[in-house]
């Protein structure tokens, strides 16, 4: 057993270790720390095939983004996680039985595959050799050439999700005092100051 | 005994697994359902990475790079409704969701 497959089972454990107490741990704030776990593994995993862009990017987008995304929302909602929890464990037989029965199904499609005859000469896009090209070079390769359309389009729904994120979240308070700059440059001196002539020892 | 692309498979379809589980465990949790959807995602995303590495097709890679996108987007909108839900309601329990149609 090399170092490899050691590397291996210890990120696949972690991995699943991770993903187990992401959906029983009663603190949603340790949901999320596990949450994160997993993600880090699975970008072992990655590493470990060959696929170091995707599993940087996983690290960037997942960790860094994602993840801190639902720890904001968990830590500033105030909401009762433990009333929540409570009839947790009454969903347990059902939800274990609905994992049984797809876990079987999944294990049927198990041992019984294989790659087809010749499918090395009908490959879209053949992986490169390294010292033609790294992963992240390759992949870039074929981004910008064959899926550019498509790169594009998953950039645009990036942008819809950034605009309508905002639009839900955003709100006007009416008690806050806001800096009206228009009725600030609109101001006319004249109306903005009265003299008055007070006379000596008389007041207003 | 080396690592072979079953292994791979296995690993992704227990966390697929889990994640249905979760689902189902966390009924009233918004935050967890999400959570988990995220966990479902990246299991199909493991399964596509091996496949693509033991084809020796990059193009399983790229498909992996666009549902990371998807994902990020649905992660993004779907805890900016929460936060919505959350001001109008006052709470996160999605059995009350059916009250906000209309």
């Amino acid at each position: 057993m090399g170092i490899a497959d050691l590397t291996f089972w210890a990120f696949a454990i972690t991995l699943i270790t991770g993903g187990l107490f992401t959906v029983v741990a009663r603190n949603p704030v340790h949901s999320v720390l596990w949450l994160i776990l997993s993600f880090l593994s699975a970008a072992g995993l990655f590493v470990l095939i060959g696929a170091e862009f995707v599993a940087m990017l996983l690290i960037i987008v997942y960790v860094g983004a994602v993840a801190v995304l639902f720890l904001f929302v968990v830590m500033m909602l105030d909401v009762d996680f433990a009333k929540l929890k409570a009839e947790m464990a009454s969903y347990v037989p059902v939800a274990g039985l609905i994992g049984i029965v797809l876990l079987m199904q999944l294990g049927l499609a198990f041992g019984n595959w294989q790659f087809s005859e010749g499918i090395e000469g009908r490959l879209g896009n053949p992986t490169p050799p390294l010292d033609v090209a790294h992963n992240t070079q390759a992949l870039g390769l074929i981004i910008y050439d064959q899926y550019f359309l498509l790169f594009q389009l998953s950039g645009l729904i990036l942008l819809v999700a950034m605009v309508r994120a905002i639009v839900l979240t955003l709100r006007h308070r009416v008690d806050v005092k806001r800096q009206d700059v228009v009725a600030q440059m609109m101001r006319d001196p004249k109306k903005a100051m009265e003299l008055k002539d007070v006379k000596p020892g008389q007041g207003l | 005994m080396t690592i072979g692309l079953e292994h791979y498979l296995t690993v992704a379809a227990a966390l697929f697994v889990i994640g249905i589980f979760g689902i189902f465990l966390n009924r009233k949790n918004v935050i967890i359902i999400l959570m988990s959807i995220e966990l479902m995602l990246l299991a199909v995303n493991i399964n596509l990475v091996a496949f693509s590495f033991y084809l020796g097709d990059l193009t399983g890679q790229v498909f992996t790079l666009f549902i990371l996108t998807v994902a990020a987007a649905e992660a993004a909108i779907g805890l900016a409704i929460l936060v919505c839900f959350f001001r109008n309601r006052g709470t996160i329990a999605v059995e009350d969701v059916n009250v906000m149609k209309g």
